[in-house]
């Protein structure tokens, strides 16, 4: 491993280094990004193109088959931690990815043993840890906050959740499972649970619209897709089926996508329990769906899929875990 | 004096924003940051017969110019606004709004959870579109009552 320099290179000089599959990336997608100032950040789903979730897929596919191959690729990398919400799959998938591609991480550590607790802005965090790294992945409880990250420092910001905003590095490990269950051709998917809060819904379901899926989007009246969403989803021409009852579709789907529907969401504890109920699915009501149904899960569940269903064939949730490693890593070799 | 719409005396320097779409005269105040805390003189007509607009409203200003980012927030809410630049007692400038692809400060997002309703060191910034405006940062759109979101300073 070649040492580092002891004084961090300008920041130019990051973009400097060899990075010729990151062009293709840059240039066709993330350069063209409606959001961020046109660097080679992942702040939001929208920025992906079909040939960028391609590209991505088809390196994660190359780096499942041969780990071997990229064991020491980026053997000189440093990737900033910064979650100040608490995270287990995709904080420790990005650690084992950038790990697995011979790199390493710095973590910021918990909210609670930073300086953020000091009162220190995001701002300033995020540039203080920019000069630790060679990119950032961000977690953060504020909408808006990737984006925020990306105006002030110069290496790659990479959204690992803002809010109830986005998720995009989950909605491309969706995508790998989607596409290796089901394949991208006449695919249709339903979505069910919390759909206003849920930043994996948002990524996804605008991800969708690349691969021309038709979408049901089954949840209760009070946790529909937020306006916004649904007016990005209308001008990508995506046509939004709403449900309140996902019997009315079930049969219908190659992918069904389910999503925790949080207790915080309501009033009192009655009105949660009743939601929570109807929106809820076990081995009973797949009884009688085609056999390649995918159940999907972006983790973790609650009550919301029933411990039955891990035994039957639809059950793909952790499949779907395990493979945010190859996905992160894919996206991590052609950023870095 | 014949002009009735000097019901006021005339100011020496300052701006008046002239066709206004009725009704909003106070919105225009409150982009402005004038609550009549700050000691600048104002004169408002509200609902004043005008052959362009049935009813306008009309606001002057003694003393000040607008910033760019306070003409851009006034132009979603008074497309037909004239803004006349007042220099020693004459119109020395007059300039059409014209509707801005994206406004920044001035109005602050609905959205609670906003990271740029948190102490950072950035703007509100809001991509204006067909029909109302839309959050940089959270994507929120709003598309009734802009006038609501003005912030307060
Ligand atoms: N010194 C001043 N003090 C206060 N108001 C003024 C002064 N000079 C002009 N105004 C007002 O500014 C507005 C624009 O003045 P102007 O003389 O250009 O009128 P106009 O020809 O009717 O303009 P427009 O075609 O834009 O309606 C009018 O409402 C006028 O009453
Ligand atoms: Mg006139
Ligand atoms: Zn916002």
């Amino acid at each position: 491993m070649s040492s580092l320099p002891l004084v961090a290179p300008p920041a130019r000089s990051f973009r400097g280094l060899p990075r010729s599959r990151l062009a293709s990336l840059t240039v066709h997608a993330f350069g063209a990004a409606p959001c961020g100032r046109g660097s080679d950040h992942l702040l939001s789903a929208k920025q992906l193109s079909r040939g960028d979730l391609e590209t991505v897929l088809d390196r994660a596919a190359e780096i499942a088959a041969d780990p071997g191959a990229v064991a020491d690729a980026h053997g000189d990398r440093l990737l900033g931690l910064c979650f100040f919400e608490p995270s287990t799959r995709t904080k420790m998938s990005f650690d084992a990815a950038m790990k697995r591609l011979g790199g390493d991480t710095v973590d910021m550590g918990s909210v609670e043993s930073t300086s953020v607790t000091k009162g220190e802005s995001l701002a300033d965090t995020v540039r203080v840890v920019a000069g630790y790294a060679d990119a950032l992945v961000l977690r953060h409880p504020s909408e808006g906050s990737a984006t925020l990250a990306s105006e002030f420092v110069d290496v790659p910001v990479l959204n690992g959740g803002d809010g109830a905003g986005q998720h995009p590095t989950q909605t491309l490990l969706d995508l790998y499972t989607i596409r290796e269950n089901a394949g991208f051709q006449d695919l249709t998917v339903g979505i069910m649970g919390d759909l206003k809060y849920g930043r994996t819904v948002h990524s996804l379901s605008h991800a969708l619209t690349n691969v021309d899926a038709t979408q049901h989007f089954v949840s209760p009246e009070s946790l529909r897709l937020p306006r916004s969403v649904r007016f990005d989803l209308h001008e990508a021409g995506a046509q939004v089926r709403e449900h309140t009852d996902v019997d009315e579709v079930l049969e219908t789907l190659d992918i069904l996508y389910v999503t925790r529907i949080q207790r915080e969401r309501f009033p009192d504890e009655n009105e949660y329990r009743k939601v929570a109920g109807e929106y809820r699915i076990d081995a009973g009501l797949l009884d009688g769906v085609d056999d390649d149904l995918t159940v999907m899960h972006p983790l973790p569940r609650v009550d919301e899929i029933a411990p039955d269903v891990d035994e039957t064939t639809h059950a793909t949730y952790f499949e779907q875990a395990r493979n945010g490693v190859p996905v992160r890593m894919a996206l991590l070799d052609l950023m870095l | 004096m014949t002009d009735p719409e000097l019901r006021v005396s005339k100011i020496e320097d300052g701006t008046v924003i002239d066709h206004i779409s009725g009704g909003q005269a106070l919105n225009v105040l409150a982009i402005l940051g004038i609550d009549g805390s700050g000691g600048v003189a104002v004169s408002v007509g509200i609902n004043v017969p005008s052959d362009r607009l049935g009813g306008k409203d009309i606001v002057k200003v003694e003393g000040r110019e607008l910033s760019q980012n306070e003409v851009d927030v006034l132009s979603l809410i008074a497309p037909a606004a004239t803004i006349n630049i007042i220099r020693d007692f004459e119109v020395a400038e007059k300039h059409r709004v014209s509707r801005p692809g994206e406004v920044t400060g001035v109005l602050s997002c609905p959205n609670a959870n906003c990271i740029t309703t948190e102490a950072e060191p950035i703007d509100s910034h809001f991509e204006v579109l067909g029909e109302g405006v839309r959050c940089r940062y959270c994507d929120t759109i709003i598309r009734e009552s802009i006038a609501d979101h003005i912030s307060v300073a």
